[in-house]
C-alpha cells in the first residue's frame, strides 16, 4: 500500500537517503540540513554534522532557524571558533560531504547565491557566498538540493557565487587538492547527477508519479535523461513520522521566543 | 588595562565617524545594544565590518551610518532577505552604500590574519568562484614550497571592534562562551575594542581552555544587560527568532522602518 507524502517530503527523505552512515557532512541551512538531520535520525545514526557556526558533530533535537541558534551548540561534542572550523576541519580536509542549498543553479552545477541580474545593477540582491565556495571545493564531494523551478535551473547561472563544474565543465580539471564537487542534485522532481565526462546535469531517477515533461518543463536547458532511467524508491513510514515529527518540533520552537 | 565606561561613553570616545568598525558575533551575541547606541549618536560614514550582517547593520544601514559593508552572507538567517541593506545597495536609501563582498573562509582567515598581525592571509579558497571578478581584494599567489595557487586576502584591521559576552571579572577579563564566532580575533585585530557584558562578576568562573580576553587587550567594557537580543547569549537567554521573523515585515518599508527606529531605538537609550 502507497503512502501519502507530499513532493517536499519526498524531496527531504531522498535527500536524507544520500547521506551514509559515518559520513561527516557540512551542513547548510534550510533544506539541507533537514535533509542531514533526517538522515540522522533515522538510517544513519552515526553521520556526523558539522555547522558553519563551529558546532562540530551536532545533534539539534530541532531544526535551526539560524546557522548559529543555540540548540546546535548545545547538542554539539564540541564548538570551535569559526577561523579553525573553516581552517582545519575544512580546509584541512577533514568533511567528506557538503550539503547545500542555492537559489539558482545551472546545468553545470555552478550555484549562485549573489544575485541576479548585473553585478552593478542588481535586478535582485541575494545574500551572497557565505560559507558555500569553501564547502564547495574542500568538501570530498557535495550534495545539492533545492525545489525544481525554471527560475532555479537555468543554463547558465547570472554569477557564479559556487564552484560545481564551471561555465564549461572543466572548472575542476587539473587543479589540485580539490574536491570531487557536486555529485548529486535532490529535488522534488528528481534526482541528477553530472554526466561523467561532459559534467552536465542529467536526471538519474524521476520520483514517483513524476514525468519527463514535468522536469522539462521546470528547467531552463535541454535536460537529459539517463538510459537508464530509475524510478526514485518512496518514503517509509518510518521516515516519513519521524520527518513530520522534527518538523512539527522545529515549529513549535520557532513560533515561541 | 579595560577601562569601565557607560556604553554612551565608550562609542562615543572609541566610534569616529568614518572609522572601520567592526561588531562581530555569528549569530549568537550579536551585539546589539552597542548597534543601537551608534545609530543613536548618529555615527556616519561608517566601514562597516561583519561576516553575517545580519538585522543588525540592517539597522545601522537603514539608520545611515554606513558607507561601505564588507561582508560575506547578508540575510536575514532563515527568513530572507535584508531589505534595508537591500535598499541602500539597488536604490541608495538613506545613501549610497559600496559593498565588498567576500566568503565565509576568506573572512574568517582575514579576522585570524589580523589578530596575528599579519598583512594578508592566505587559503585555499574562491577556486572557480567569480567573486574574485567583483572584488579587487581577492588576489592569488603561488606557494613558493609547492607551486600551488591560493587565495589571499587584506587582513581584518578595524579601527575598533565591539562584541558582547557573557560575563567580565571586576579586573575587565572576559569570557566567551557557545558559539564564539570570530569574535576574539575580531578584538586582537583591532586598533581599539569595546566588550559589552551581561553582567560584573567576582569570578569569570572559566575553564582551563575557556575563551577568555585579557582585560589588558581590550579598550573598553560596558555593562549592557540583554545587549545582544534579538540575538542570545548562552545561558542567559535565548534568541527571539520570533523577531527575526517579525523584522523581515518591518524592515521592507522605509516608513514603518523609520517608525520602529523612532520608538526602539532613538528614544530609548541608558540614563546618563
Amino acid at each position: 500500500m502507497s503512502l501519502e507524502y507530499t513532493s517536499s517530503e519526498m524531496m527531504s527523505v531522498t535527500a536524507a537517503r544520500a547521506l551514509e552512515n559515518g559520513m561527516t557532512c557540512f551542513v547548510g541551512i534550510g533544506l539541507p540540513s533537514e535533509a542531514a538531520n533526517l538522515a540522522r535520525l533515522t538510517h544513519a545514526p552515526d553521520v556526523v554534522l558539522i555547522y558553519e557556526s563551529g558546532t562540530l558533530q551536532t545533534k539539534p533535537d530541532t531544526l535551526p532557524l539560524s546557522i548559529g541558534d543555540g540548540e546546535l551548540c548545545e547538542s554539539a561534542l564540541t564548538t570551535v571558533a569559526v577561523p579553525e572550523m573553516f581552517r582545519y576541519w575544512l580546509q584541512g580536509g577533514k568533511v567528506s560531504v557538503g550539503f547545500l542549498g542555492t537559489a539558482q543553479i545551472d546545468r553545470f552545477a555552478n550555484l549562485n547565491t549573489t544575485l541576479i541580474g548585473d553585478y552593478k545593477a542588481p535586478k535582485v540582491r541575494l545574500p551572497g557566498g557565505g560559507g558555500a565556495p569553501e564547502i564547495a571545493t574542500n568538501a570530498g564531494e557535495v550534495f545539492i538540493t533545492l525545489k525544481h523551478s525554471k527560475r532555479a535551473f537555468v543554463k547558465d547561472v547570472d554569477f557564479v557565487t559556487t564552484l560545481g563544474f564551471g561555465r564549461d565543465g572543466k572548472g575542476r580539471d587539473n587543479v589540485p587538492n580539490i574536491g570531487k564537487g557536486p555529485t548529486r542534485v535532490i529535488t522534488d522532481l528528481c534526482v541528477m547527477k553530472p554526466d561523467p565526462e561532459t559534467k552536465e546535469l542529467v536526471v538519474v531517477s524521476l520520483h514517483p508519479g513524476v514525468t519527463r515533461e514535468d522536469v522539462i518543463d521546470a528547467t531552463g536547458w535541454e535536460i537529459r535523461f539517463a538510459e537508464q532511467l530509475e524510478s526514485t524508491p518512496e518514503p517509509n513510514e518510518n521516515e516519513l513520522t519521524i520527518l513530520r515529527e522534527l518538523k512539527a518540533r522545529t515549529e513549535r520552537a520557532h513560533a515561541g521566543e | 588595562m579595560a577601562e569601565f565606561l557607560s556604553l554612551h561613553d565608550a562609542v562615543a570616545r572609541y566610534v569616529q565617524d568614518g572609522a572601520t568598525v567592526a561588531m562581530e558575533g555569528f549569530t549568537h551575541l550579536i551585539p546589539f545594544a552597542a548597534g543601537h547606541e551608534v545609530i543613536r549618536q548618529k555615527k556616519r560614514d561608517l566601514t562597516l565590518i561583519r561576516m553575517t550582517p545580519d538585522i543588525i547593520y540592517d539597522q545601522m544601514i537603514g539608520a545611515g551610518c554606513a558607507k561601505k559593508v564588507i561582508f560575506s552572507w547578508g540575510g536575514n538567517p532563515g527568513v530572507g532577505s535584508l531589505h534595508r541593506l537591500r535598499d541602500a545597495v539597488e536604490k541608495g536609501w538613506p545613501r549610497k552604500i559600496e559593498i565588498l563582498e567576500h566568503s565565509h573562509a576568506a573572512m574568517a582567515c582575514a579576522f585570524e590574519a589580523g589578530a596575528a598581525g599579519l598583512p594578508l592571509a592566505v587559503f585555499r579558497g574562491y577556486i572557480g568562484s567569480e567573486l574574485p571578478s567583483v572584488n579587487d581584494q581577492i588576489k592569488f599567489i603561488e606557494c613558493p614550497f609547492t607551486g600551488e595557487r591560493l587565495a589571499a586576502v587584506p587582513s581584518v584591521r578595524p579601527d575598533v571592534s565591539i562584541i558582547h559576552a557573557q560575563r567580565a571579572d571586576r579586573q575587565g577579563n572576559v569570557l566567551v562562551e557557545g558559539i564564539v564566532g570570530v569574535q576574539k580575533e575580531a578584538v586582537l585585530a583591532a586598533k581599539h575594542s569595546i566588550v559589552t557584558v551581561e553582567e560584573i562578576v567576582d569570578d569569570l568562573g572559566a575553564t582551563p581552555n575557556a575563551c577568555v580576553i585579557p582585560s589588558w587587550a581590550i579598550s573598553a567594557v560596558a555593562v549592557a544587560e540583554k545587549g545582544a537580543l534579538p540575538s542570545y547569549t548562552h545561558g542567559y537567554y535565548g534568541r527571539s527568532n520570533r523577531f527575526y521573523k517579525e523584522w523581515d515585515a518591518i524592515a521592507r518599508d522605509r516608513d514603518t522602518f523609520t517608525q520602529w527606529l523612532d520608538e526602539n531605538v532613538y528614544s530609548k537609550g541608558e540614563k546618563r
